[in-house]
């Protein structure tokens, strides 16, 4: 494995990404304003199994924002295809597994960047801390942000133009987001719902982290665990091959 | 013997290579071989199948059939060796715009592998090439066409190529651009005599810089040359005379008149050295309007031997599709 390569391919997206504004400020910007708005609003009149709505939601965001940086930040490399840029790397001798290691890597680095602002901003919502629980939580997200965006590189590689990029929000961000139960309890839901959020492995990285942050869990830690190392596992399986099958 | 027969193969040779995209023949039974140090243009509009044809010998697109060997290596069965080999220059800006002049050379240079020492030797080797070097700790976003296109040449020498591949590589450029980098790739290939590989749809682009041209027409190359050779083959350079009266019973005695063709009004002759013998044809034709001599460029080879002319502008430049892109992204 070619480290050298590895690294050079992470450098570069986390330099662009520092040079980009737009993309840091909405980055830390979206789900305090999810929290400060919905979660309070809602929050006003609701709480959950005793628990403020806005504590039950803060794991749920952490979730929203891992999906919608992951899945987009995979996916856009089908306008890195577009431009040459790719191009250029895959003419390189780095081997294909390589770059998707590389991009997994700047995945999971902007995930943990973005929840450590989060996680700073839990402080102002009453968010108590362990360190065990914060290292916990850094774990997951890790692994999970592997996850997603090693489905986001698969759904760049599959795509032949950029056309349909906004139909990823519609038919697999909101799907999975919306399913997990991100905003709502897992427990008393009617039978379609208790199945597709049950089938659906964004439902077990929110349940971890709920779990870790406010001590409440639906499913064992046991089954939580061995879902999530399985979506991490095959969904980048699955990514490698698609990388190596990709067209360029 | 051995020896002798191992240095006049060729660093780049096509074996029947061959694409075809749905019922399109792109690449047609290619079988072309490139020496050593040899800078060899494939001319041909746009749509001909150059591109394809280099995205195949870089290992970024599989043959139908066929296949080629890029410093003796098989792009099939060795693809990572091929790619170790070569330095490509794509069509399309491949640099990364938030990047500085530096950065992108330096993490490209990481990919190869090379050492910590050798990307920064090799990078101030390169700048100074493309006489880059002031400009190195800028973002790429400031850079001008034509900066970029040099860092990019720059880009991929570092790692020293055995082989270079450039594609259009003044696509995009403005004239007085163009003519630019034409005298840096011209010099490139002086002090690094480096194997090239160059496809162009100018004329002159493929005249100035190749030593070899091959005329590529719907995925088949035509004929492959000399610039000098081929225009030869033409028969000489072209006479048009304007005469209400033209003898043109007198014109065909002359040995040196290889052709003479009526067209609007006017007669083409193609004559073989035109200095010496003009005097003596006018006088042969008898009174005249006017008279008008041009030497012979690859276009009129490229009509020779196609029947066509090629096209010197069309299709999308590079700045053409990014404007596009950038439009719809937002």
């Amino acid at each position: 494995m070619n480290l050298t390569g590895i690294s050079a391919i992470w450098q570069r997206e986390i330099l662009t990404f520092l040079r980009e504004r737009p993309r840091i400020i909405s980055a830390a910007i979206n789900p305090i304003f999810w929290l400060v708005t919905f979660g309070a609003g809602l929050g006003s009149t609701v709480a959950i199994a005793g628990i403020n709505y806005q504590q039950f939601i803060f794991a749920g965001i952490i979730v929203q924002t891992l999906l919608f940086s992951s899945i987009f930040y995979g996916s856009y490399l089908v306008w890195d295809r577009r431009i040459d840029l790719l191009k250029a790397v895959l003419v390189t001798p780095l081997s294909r597994q390589a770059i998707f290691f590389g991009k997994v890597l700047s995945g999971v680095t902007f995930a943990l960047i973005q929840t450590a602002i989060i996680l700073a901003f839990g402080i102002f919502i009453g968010i108590n801390y362990t360190i065990t629980s914060i290292v916990l939580v850094v774990l997951t997200v890790a692994l999970a942000a592997s996850a997603l965006t090693a489905v986001g590189l698969t759904i760049g590689s599959l795509m032949t133009s950029p056309e349909g990029f906004q139909l990823i929000t519609t038919f697999v961000i909101f799907p999975l987001f919306f399913l997990s139960g991100a905003l709502f309890p897992l427990d008393n839901l009617p039978v379609y719902l208790a199945t597709l959020t049950a089938v659906n492995p964004v439902t077990y990285i929110v349940d971890v982290l709920r779990g870790l942050l406010i001590g409440m869990q639906h499913y064992g830690s046991l089954e939580n665990i061995l879902v999530l190392s399985g979506f991490a596992l095959v969904a980048n399986l699955i990514g490698i091959q698609a990388f190596k099958m990709m067209r360029s | 013997m051995w020896t002798l027969l191992f240095l006049d193969m060729p660093i780049v040779e096509t074996f029947n290579l061959t694409k075809k995209f749905g019922k399109i023949m792109a690449v047609d039974n290619l079988g072309i071989g490139i020496e050593e140090g040899e800078v060899f243009g494939l001319l041909g509009p746009n749509g001909a199948g150059k591109t394809t044809i280099i995205k195949m010998l870089a290992t970024l697109l599989k043959p139908t059939s066929g296949t080629a060997k890029v410093n003796g290596f098989d792009v099939m069965k060795q693809p990572h060796k091929v790619r170790e080999s070569i330095g490509i220059v794509f069509q399309e800006p491949s640099s990364d715009e938030l990047l500085t002049g530096y950065e992108n050379m330096k993490l490209y240079a990481m990919m190869y592998g090379l050492s910590k020492e050798e990307i920064k030797k090799g990078i101030s080797e390169a700048l100074e090439l493309v006489e880059l070097t002031e400009r190195k700790d800028d973002l790429v976003r400031t850079f001008s066409g034509g900066m970029r296109r040099r860092l990019e040449i720059g880009r991929s020498l570092i790692h020293k190529p055995k082989v270079l591949f450039l594609d259009e590589p003044t696509l995009g450029l403005d004239p007085a651009g163009r003519e630019k980098m034409w005298d840096y790739i011209g010099r490139l290939v002086k002090e690094l005599r480096m194997t090239v590989l160059l496809t162009t749809h100018y004329m002159e682009e493929a005249d100035s810089l190749a030593s070899k041209v091959g005329i590529i027409d719907q995925g088949k190359i035509v004929t492959i040359n000399s610039p000098k050779a081929l225009k030869k083959t033409v028969g000489g350079d072209l006479v048009t005379i304007k005469a209400a009266n033209l003898n043109t019973e007198a014109l065909k005695k002359l040995d040196y008149v290889r052709n003479i063709k009526q067209e609007d009004g006017q007669v083409i002759i193609t004559v073989e050295n035109v200095s010496k013998n003009l005097q003596e044809l006018l006088r042969v034709v008898g009174k005249i309007e006017s008279v008008e001599v041009r030497n012979t460029t690859l276009n009129d080879v490229f009509l020779h031997f196609t029947g066509r002319r090629i096209q010197e502008e069309g299709g999308n430049t590079w700045f053409d599709k990014i404007v596009q892109e950038s439009v719809s992204k937002s």
